[in-house]
């Protein structure tokens, strides 16, 4: 089949960017996007040009390296699914699709479709664990959890991290990516005893780093490749409030916002 | 050279803790003068510098990926083995023990393997403290499954995503440090030689994938947890970005290479669609307890699977293996696949897979239960290959998947080199010639979060290190060589690109070091390597510059090692004249076509050291002594 891709070049953040098209004469159904990004980047080489840049590992679909906007949509078109497993059968032959990375502030741009998510990482260590040393725990059956509850954790922590709740969000916003994270500890009753300073310091965090409100447009959880579902919002919310009342005389620290890569010699 | 493994003297069964109480201690007030520098952030490195942390040490946690939740370990599915026996089914640390050292085709060190089974039960509790949502029952209790290769129910699992949830747990774990300033942590940074000064391991050279800027980072020991090389293979269930740089160039500063032959191929995979396939996808082992492998009887047979009746379909495994049937250990499962398909009985258009059908277990539990158990995989199944295995069986083949050869390391994880650990899969030590299911997590958690902590902290009590600084020469001699190639590498602008080169490689290692080997394939094999591996440093093109991100620079310089450890590994092949696990000789099996061991001269850990470029390595024999487990052929009949 026939596609074109347009997409976004530009060498780093100092250079004017812009789109350039690329037809793809001989796209094989079975190829995913990134395949096709890949047979792609052989040509420009070999025509000594340089190749797209673009984040991928796994590309099972779980390690969240992978991501960039199709045509408008995170991930592209197909629920539930990375790039990394977004086969090209389901595009039609002779589509034209415009490929551009992830646009947040919060995601300071690398090059072409890679983005820096280093702020996902911090609002993870503003908070996001249960805060428990190696060899200080009870037998792993001291802790029951039922079913349901398990399950529902599991859902939450399904996420991967990828960025494109933010990507999608009209406001920039982090708040599924942060209360996937609150949820999924916050339900266990390992997670409970600092629910409240957890939640406190990592909407704090989020909001340190510069990402938006979030005001229940739920783009996020549509083009979320695990789909975890808007509930952990109204979860983050619950805890941020309880925590800010029962925490309201303790001090909140958040973590500097990083942006270059020129990291200091320890 | 000798190599001495350190094996505790005593009962086995005491041994971890003998080892443990002879260790010597550092002091908490002066653990934070102590820096450690640890490559890699999947289970064993996330959990060894979370850990470290929490003790005091100051720790540096390098990965190259963007984050360190991005490692493999992320994408291990089905689940991670410990000896709690919850499931009240004859469990033991040592049915644990005894299966994992049987399942190695008596080829791993007991002492190792015995620990690993006692640390089983404390992962299992500590991944649980952190939070980690493993399945339940409704009671409350944690649930259990059966893998292959053991007949108890052993197995926790978080869905079809254990390794990702085991990860996060370490990721958090280790981000926790971070907060608390006890990690510092260098994301997007490769690491690209190790510092060896006066025989000790002290630091390491990186790059900055981003500015291109290298970098010298000095500590008191190096922790390298960076997992298997078996991207060697181009094609294989690993991430794109996994690869042996890190504990290539730790062997080529002296660091022994340990069964470098044994991989381990995974039964269960998506069939090869095209010569474009950038990767093999990985179906987890855990849909071989409710689905049924079998091939048509008849040769060439195409019709439909639904048009095959029952008597004209072979379930070649049942058959074959009624005690274990379908849940026979990887290799075992791996290599009938290949002989089925060797017949002519194979499925699918090239004719490379056998159906795995869940149409019996869908009758006999219902669809819900199954979607239960299995639905994400499906799913994945699905999207990949438009067939819906609700209603058709699975295509599957084996592929790649893991490598139990590493760098050799003694039973404080620690290398030939003083003051370089080893952890996780990229060590040799606890899996033999064949892993087991759901013990990679179980392995890499055991190093991290249970023995490096003890180990490294008696290595840094005993061992006598001088101050060095970045002015030393063996620091210079290091920054400059690594410089070198990479200049190298950006100059050659020949014709190729580094992907064609890797893809031939793969091809030469997939065939003649494959699933089943003989020694004259392997020594073509060789040859061929060493042709390709010089094409490669005149003619490949590696575009852009070293001072900014550049993807194929880094592949280049990951290939250029694959060529090497490539080589090795058909080397250390050939030499080893039987068959063992993964390692299938075909001048060596039984009449029925299984593998056979030589006891008698082959019971060894063959480690390997770098004598210089083109030179050929240098072999020095680890002896086996198996006192618990008494070799036996290994029947799963």
């Amino acid at each position: 089949m026939k596609l074109t891709l347009t997409i976004w070049r530009q060498k780093n953040p100092g250079t004017q960017g812009k789109f350039v098209s690329y037809p793809m004469n001989d796209v094989n159904p079975e190829m995913s996007m990134l395949e096709c990004l890949d047979v792609l980047n052989e040509r420009l080489i070999e025509k000594g040009e340089e190749p797209v840049a673009f984040e991928h590992d796994c590309r099972e679909g779980i390690c969240g390296s992978c991501g960039f906007m199709i045509n408008g949509i995170a991930h592209g078109p197909l629920p539930g699914t990375t790039v990394c497993q977004l086969t090209t059968r389901h595009f039609k032959d002779g589509d034209e699709l415009t490929l551009e990375p992830w646009r947040s502030a919060s995601f300071p741009f690398i090059k072409d479709l890679a983005v820096d998510r280093r702020s996902l990482d911090r609002i993870i260590e503003s908070g996001g664990y249960i805060s428990v040393s190696t060899g200080n725990v009870p037998d792993g059956n001291a802790i029951p959890v039922g079913k349901e509850i398990a399950d529902r954790a599991m859902d939450a922590a399904a996420c991967i991290g990828c960025g494109a709740c933010v990507a999608a969000c009209p406001n920039g916003s982090a708040a599924l990516f942060t209360g996937a994270k609150i949820a999924h500890l916050g339900i266990l009753p390992q997670g409970k005893e600092e629910a409240d300073r957890r939640a406190v310091r990592m909407v704090g965090q989020m909001n340190a780093e510069g990402f938006g409100s979030c005001t229940n447009i739920g783009e996020c959880t549509g083009v979320c490749p695990k789909e975890i579902p808007l509930e952990v919002i109204a979860k983050m919310n619950h805890d941020y409030l309880c925590g800010a009342w029962r925490e309201r005389h303790q001090a909140i620290t958040t973590i500097a916002p990083v942006t270059d890569w020129d990291f200091a010699k320890k | 050279m000798k190599l001495d493994a350190g094996i505790p003297s005593g009962p086995i069964d005491q041994a971890w803790d003998n080892a443990r109480f002879d260790m010597k201690l550092v002091n908490p007030a002066n653990k934070r003068r102590h820096t450690l520098i640890v490559v890699g952030s999947g289970l064993a490195g996330a959990s060894a510098s979370a850990s470290l942390g929490e003790l005091g040490y100051n720790v540096l946690c390098f990965c190259f990926q963007d984050s360190p939740r991005r490692a493999h370990s992320i994408a291990a599915q089905g689940g991670i083995n410990a000896a709690k026996n919850y499931q009240n089914d004859g469990d033991s640390i040592y049915r644990l023990f005894y299966d994992t050292v049987k399942g190695g085709d008596f080829r791993a060190r007991e002492a190792n393997v015995y620990r690993l089974a006692q640390n089983s039960v404390h992962i299992i509790d500590q991944c649980v403290a952190q939070g980690v949502p493993f399945a339940r029952e409704y009671g409350g209790s944690l649930e259990n499954r059966s893998f292959g290769g053991a007949q108890v129910s052993r197995t926790f699992y978080a869905r079809g995503q254990t390794g990702q949830q085991l990860l996060l747990g370490a990721y958090q774990a280790l981000e926790r440090q971070i907060d608390a300033g006890q990690v510092t942590m260098f994301p997007r940074t490769e690491m690209l030689d190790l510092i060896v000064i006066d025989g000790q391991a002290r630091g390491i050279v990186t790059r900055n994938l981003i500015t291109g800027k290298l970098g010298v980072q000095l500590a008191d020991a190096v922790i390298l947890a960076t997992g298997g090389y078996g991207n060697v293979y181009y094609l294989s269930t690993n991430a794109k970005g996994s690869n042996a740089t890190a504990i290539w160039r730790a062997h080529k500063r002296g660091a022994l290479f340990a069964n470098p032959c044994f991989t381990q191929i995974h039964p269960t995979c998506i069939p090869v669609s095209g010569d474009y396939q950038s990767k093999l996808t990985l179906m987890s082992e855990s849909l071989r307890n409710d689905g049924r492998i079998w091939v048509p009887k008849k040769k060439g047979d195409k019709r439909k699977p639904s048009e095959i009746p029952e008597e004209e379909r072979d379930y070649y495994l049942e058959r074959k293996y009624p005690a274990f049937g379908n849940l026979v250990p990887r290799d075992v499962a791996s290599r009938n696949a290949k002989a089925v398909c060797d017949e002519g009985r194979g499925v699918g258009e090239s004719g490379l897979g056998v159906y795995l059908d869940f149409s019996e277990a869908i009758q006999r539990l219902g669809e819900e239960t199954i979607r239960e158990r299995y639905g994400n995989l499906f799913d994945m199944y699905q999207r990949i290959t438009d067939e819906n295995p609700y209603k058709v069986p699975m295509r599957i083949y084996p592929a790649i998947h893991y490598t139990m050869g590493g760098l050799w390391v003694d039973y404080q994880l620690q290398s030939t080199i003083p003051g370089l650990f080893v952890l996780g899969e990229a060590n040799f030590s606890d899996h033999g010639a064949n892993r087991l299911g759901a013990s990679a997590l179980m392995q890499g958690l055991s190093d991290g979060y249970f023995i490096i902590p003890y180990t490294v902290g008696n290595y840094l009590a005993t061992a006598k290190r001088g101050k060095v600084s970045d002015a030393h020469p063996e620091v210079q001699a290091a920054v400059t060589s690594v410089q070198q190639g990479i200049d190298k590498l950006l100059s050659i602008r020949g014709k190729r690109t580094v992907d064609s080169f890797h893809r031939e490689l793969g091809k030469i290692m997939w065939d003649d070091c494959g699933m089943s080997r003989n020694a004259k394939d392997l020594q073509e094999a060789i040859g061929r390597i060493r042709a390709l591996r010089e094409e490669y440093w005149q003619n490949v093109n590696v575009p852009g510059s070293g001072d900014d991100l550049n993807q194929s620079l880094e592949k280049a310089g990951r290939v250029a090692d694959f060529f090497e450890l490539g080589e090795l590994m058909c080397i250390d092949a050939l030499e080893r004249n039987e068959s063992c696990g993964g390692h299938f000789r075909e001048e060596y099996q039984t009449p029925e076509g299984e593998a056979q061991r030589d006891d008698e001269h082959y019971s060894y850990a063959a480690a390997w050291g770098y004598t210089g470029p083109g030179k050929p390595p240098e072999l020095t024999k680890e002896p086996l002594e198996f006192a618990y487990v008494h070799p036996s052929q290994r029947s799963y009949k």
